[in-house]
C-alpha cells in the first residue's frame, strides 16, 4: 500500500513488518517519532511484542541483548548521544553474534549541542562490529530493515545491523512509501529461530570468560562472519527484489559512473542531491558519476577497486571527521584503491557537519574541484566545505 | 588446548560442569571427619560452599577432590568431630 | 537426625572458582534449592562472573546469561519480556549482582526494572566492596572499614561515608516484596527466596556475603560472621511486603564490637570510632523497630 511518511515512521513500519517481539527504546530527538509509533502499533494489538519502556540507551541496548539471547526477534532505535551511550553494548551485541537490528537518526554530537544531521556518531561505531547501513530514502529505511534481518539472521552471519536515517532530513520529511504486505513479508522473512538460545533445562551460559589461548578465535569467527555479510548482502536483496520489485543498490550504489572520468563517493540523503547535481553535470558534458555507500560495514572494497580502476579522480565526501586523521570514508575508500594499479587522484571533502545544509552548488562546486585536481594532482587531501573563515567560497 | 576457530561456537556457551575444575588441588588444610562422634546433624552439609561435602546415610564425606579446606565445615559442627589438619596428614 | 532443614537437590556443581570460605557460593547455592530448575540467571561483571570458570566450565545447572555491569536491571527486563512474547510464564528470571553493580554502576537501570515491575528477582549479594577487582569501596561498603581505595594510612583515611541503605530505596520504589537474607541462616533464606519466587512483580532480596580476602577474615569464620552481623544487628533479617516491614529474625543483641573484631578491615578503629558506629546500628534497629510496629 502506498502511503506518505516521514522516514521514522518507515523504521516503525519495517519494525512493525518484521514482526519485531521485543522493543525496547529510550527517547531522544530526532528519534522519538519511531518508538511513538511502535508504542502505538503495540497498543492497538496491531504489533504483537513487548515494549520496554527503558531508562537509558545503554539499558535499551542491553535488554534487547538479553531478549535477544532468549530467542526473541528484536529491535531499537535511537540517535547521537544516545548512540555512543550504548557504545560499551554495541559491542556487547555483536560479540555475543545476535543479530539485533536497530534504527540510528544519524545526529552530530555535543558540544556544541546540535539535533542535526551529521554522521559522527554512526561512524564512531564503525568498530563495533556491527554492519551499517547509511540510507538514501524513506523508501530505502523499511525495505533495508526487513532486508538486515533477513541478512543478519542467517547462521553465516549473525551479527546485528544498524540502519542509519539522516536526522530530520530523512527522519522527519515526508516522502512516498510503499508498505508491502504483512503476507508478503512474512513469505521473505521466517520467524527467529536460532540454534542456540537461552533455554530453560540446559544449563548453558551465554557470554562465559575466555583465556588469551582462545579470545582471538571468536573473533576470527566474528570476522569471518562480517565478510560472509557482503555476500549475503546482495543475495537478500536480490531475493527481496524478486519478491517486492525493488532493490537499493547493494553494498555501493553507483549512479551513471559508466565511461565515468570522476565520481563523488558519499552516503547518506546528500547522495540524492548529488544524483541531480550529476544529471545537470552530464548535461554539459562532464564526465562524472556518484558512487553511493550504502554498506559502510562490511566495506564494499571490492567494489570501489574495481571502480576506481577506471577513474582520474574520486572525491570522498564526509559528513563527518576523524580529529587526528580525515573523514573515515575518505580513509578507507583511500585504503581500498591503495591495491589499484592505477590510482586515480582523490580528495577528501568535508561537509555538512551539524545539518549544514549541502547545496546542489556546494557539489557542483566539488565536482569542479575534482577535475581539476584530477588533471594536475592533489595538494591538500583534505578540505573543510563551506567553513566561515576560510577564503574559498563555495555558495 | 586452544581448539580450532572450527570447532567452538558462535560465542563462548560454557555448558560443561565444573567438576573440571579439581580446586581439592588449592587445599593447605583438610578436614577430617571423626565418624563415630558424629551426630547426624547435617550442618555441616548445609555450610559447604562448594558442595564438597556429601551426606552417606546422614553422615559427612568430604570430597576431597572439591573441598578447598576452608574450614567452614569444621567451625560450624556443634559436636567438634570435624578437625582440620595439615594437607597430607590424616 | 541426619534430617536435612533445607531441600536437598543441589543446583550448583562443586568446582566453582570462587575463594575459600567464598560467602557468595553459599548464596547462589541457597537461593537456587529455593528457585528451583525453571530459572535463568543473569549475571553482570562481579565474582560471579568469574566463578564459574572459564569457557567452558558452568558451575550453575540452570541457564545463566552473562552481562555488561551495569546492566542487570535491563537484562531481566529484556529475559521476562522475550519469556512473555513467546507465551512462557512458569520460569523465574533472577539478576544475580554484586553490591557495586547494583548501588552504584548498576543503580539506574535496578531502579528501571523496578519501576516497569519487572516479574523478576533481583538479588545484591553484599560483600560491601567491588571485590572482583581487588577490594576496592563501594557505595556499599561500610563506614568505617578499609579497602584498598579507603585505606587507613595516617590521615586516618578509612571510609567515611555511611552504606547505601539499598532496602529503603526499594522500598521506596514500592514493589510487592523486599528481603534481607544471611547464610548463616539458610531455613530464613529459602523461606524468602520461595516467598518471592510466590509472588508477581519486582522482588528484591539483600543477601549479605562475607568476603575472606576483602574483610581480612579466616575463611573458616564466614558463617560465623554471617551470624553475628545478624546477632549484633548489623545486618538485621526482615522482610517488606506490600510496604510494611516484619523483621524475621531480632538476632540476640551482641555487642557490635563482637562483629568488628573479628575482620582485619575494621581492625585499625578506635574506641570513640566503635562507640560511634555502635550508636548507629542501635540507631539504624530502633527505626526498624518502629517502621515494623508502625506498619509502614
Amino acid at each position: 500500500m502506498r502511503m506518505v511518511m516521514t522516514g521514522n515512521y518507515a523504521s516503525a513500519y519495517g519494525a512493525k513488518l518484521a514482526r519485531a517481539e521485543v522493543i525496547a527504546a529510550y527517547p531522544i530527538t530526532p528519534q522519538t517519532s519511531i518508538v511513538e509509533k511502535l508504542a502505538e502499533f503495540v497498543a492497538t494489538g496491531e504489533l504483537k511484542a513487548k515494549f520496554i519502556p527503558v531508562e537509558s540507551e545503554h539499558s535499551a541496548m542491553a535488554a534487547c541483548i538479553a531478549a535477544q539471547t532468549a530467542g526473541a526477534r528484536t529491535y531499537t532505535a535511537t540517535s547521537s548521544h544516545g548512540l555512543t551511550l550504548m557504545h560499551e553494548v554495541l559491542m556487547w551485541a555483536s560479540g555475543a553474534r545476535l543479530p539485533i537490528v536497530m534504527t540510528n537518526v544519524s545526529r552530530a554530537m555535543a558540544p556544541p549541542w546540535s539535533v542535526w544531521v551529521d554522521h559522527m556518531d554512526s561512524i564512531a561505531q564503525r568498530d563495533t562490529g556491527w554492519l551499517q547501513f547509511f540510507c538514501q530514502s524513506n523508501q530505502e529505511v523499511l525495505d533495508t530493515i526487513i532486508m538486515a534481518y533477513k541478512v543478519c539472521e542467517s547462521s553465516g552471519v549473525m551479527l546485528p545491523a544498524m540502519i542509519i536515517e539522516d536526522a530530520f532530513i530523512l527522519s522527519h520529511t515526508s516522502e512516498p512509501v510503499d508498505v508491502p504486505e504483512q503476507q508478503l513479508v512474512d513469505s521473505f522473512l521466517p520467524a527467529y529461530s536460532p540454534d542456540l538460545k537461552i533455554e530453560v533445562g540446559k544449563a548453558r551460559g551465554f557470554g562465559s570468560l575466555v583465556k588469551p589461548d582462545q579470545y582471538m578465535e571468536f573473533r576470527y569467527k566474528a570476522m569471518l562472519a562480517m565478510k560472509e555479510a557482503h555476500d549475503r548482502i546482495l543475495r537478500v536483496e536480490q531475493e527481496f527484489k524478486h519478491v517486492f520489485g525493488r532493490e537499493h543498490g547493494g553494498l555501493l550504489e553507483r549512479y551513471r559512473c559508466e565511461n565515468a572520468e570522476t565520481v563523488l563517493v558519499t552516503a547518506g540523503s546528500v547522495a540524492a542531491t548529488a544524483k541531480d547535481v550529476v544529471d545537470a553535470l552530464r548535461a554539459n558534458g562532464q564526465r562524472v558519476g556518484l558512487a553511493r555507500i550504502r554498506a559502510f560495514r562490511p566495506f564494499p572494497h571490492d567494489e570501489i577497486r574495481s571502480l576506481a580502476s577506471k577513474l582520474e579522480g574520486i572525491a570522498v565526501l564526509d559528513r563527518s571527521y576523524t580529529f587526528g586523521a580525515a573523514g573515515a570514508m575518505f580513509t578507507e575508500v583511500k585504503a581500498s584503491v591503495y591495491s589499484c594499479q592505477k590510482r586515480p587522484v582523490m580528495k577528501n571533502y568535508i561537509a555538512g557537519l551539524g545539518g549544514r545544509d549541502i547545496t546542489p552548488k556546494i557539489l557542483e562546486r566539488i565536482f569542479e574541484d575534482i577535475q581539476v585536481i584530477a588533471k594536475r594532482g592533489a595538494e591538500d587531501e583534505v578540505e573543510w566545505v563551506d567553513v566561515a573563515g576560510l577564503p574559498r567560497r563555495w555558495r | 588446548m586452544t581448539k580450532s576457530y572450527q570447532e567452538i561456537p558462535l560465542t563462548p556457551i560454557s555448558d560443561t560442569p565444573s567438576t573440571v575444575n579439581i580446586t581439592g588441588l588449592w587445599r593447605v588444610m583438610m578436614p577430617v571427619v571423626d565418624r563415630e562422634k558424629c551426630k547426624k546433624c547435617t550442618i555441616c552439609w548445609k555450610f559447604c560452599p562448594d558442595v564438597a561435602v556429601k551426606l552417606v546415610g546422614g553422615v559427612p564425606e568430604i570430597d576431597y577432590q572439591y573441598c578447598k579446606g576452608c574450614g567452614i565445615c569444621a567451625a560450624e559442627c556443634p559436636s567438634k568431630c570435624i578437625v582440620m589438619v595439615k594437607e597430607g596428614e590424616q | 537426625m541426619g534430617k536435612t532443614t533445607i531441600p536437598e537437590d543441589e543446583f550448583t556443581y562443586p568446582g566453582s572458582t570462587g575463594c575459600p570460605g567464598c560467602g557468595a557460593n553459599l548464596v547462589m547455592r541457597y537461593l537456587l534449592k529455593g528457585l528451583g530448575e525453571r530459572t535463568i540467571v543473569s549475571i553482570p561483571a562481579c565474582c560471579w562472573a568469574v566463578m564459574p570458570g572459564y569457557w567452558p566450565s558452568n558451575c550453575l545447572k540452570v541457564p545463566l546469561l552473562y552481562t555488561a555491569f551495569e546492566a542487570t536491571g535491563a537484562a531481566i527486563s529484556g529475559l521476562r519480556a522475550a519469556l512473555d512474547v513467546k507465551g512462557v510464564d512458569d520460569v523465574t528470571v533472577v539478576g544475580f549482582a554484586g553490591d557495586g553493580g547494583t548501588v552504584d554502576i548498576g543503580l539506574q537501570a535496578l531502579s528501571g526494572a523496578a519501576e516497569r515491575r519487572t516479574d523478576a528477582i533481583y538479588v545484591m549479594y553484599d560483600n560491601e566492596a567491588y571485590m572482583n577487582t581487588g577490594i576496592q569501596r563501594s557505595g556499599s561498603t561500610p563506614w568505617g572499614a578499609w579497602t584498598t581505595t579507603t585505606p587507613v594510612g595516617s590521615s586516618h583515611g578509612f571510609k567515611h561515608e555511611t552504606k547505601k541503605d539499598i532496602m529503603t530505596i526499594m522500598q521506596a520504589h514500592r514493589i510487592p516484596y523486599a528481603a534481607t537474607v544471611s547464610p548463616a541462616f539458610p531455613e530464613d533464606f529459602i523461606k524468602k527466596v520461595e516467598k518471592a519466587k510466590s509472588i508477581k512483580g519486582f522482588k528484591f532480596i539483600h543477601a549479605l556475603s562475607p568476603c575472606p580476602p576483602g574483610w581480612k577474615t579466616s575463611p573458616s569464620l564466614s558463617v560465623e560472621i554471617a551470624r553475628l552481623a545478624v546477632d549484633t544487628r548489623v545486618f538485621p533479617l526482615y522482610e517488606i511486603e506490600d510496604g510494611k516491614v516484619r523483621i524475621t529474625r531480632k538476632g540476640k543483641g551482641l555487642p557490635l564490637v563482637d562483629y568488628l573484631k573479628v575482620q582485619g578491615r575494621f581492625q585499625h578503629l578506635t574506641k570513640p570510632e566503635i562507640a560511634e558506629m555502635q550508636k548507629g546500628v542501635d540507631d539504624s534497629w530502633i527505626m526498624l523497630l518502629l517502621k515494623e510496629s508502625s506498619g509502614t
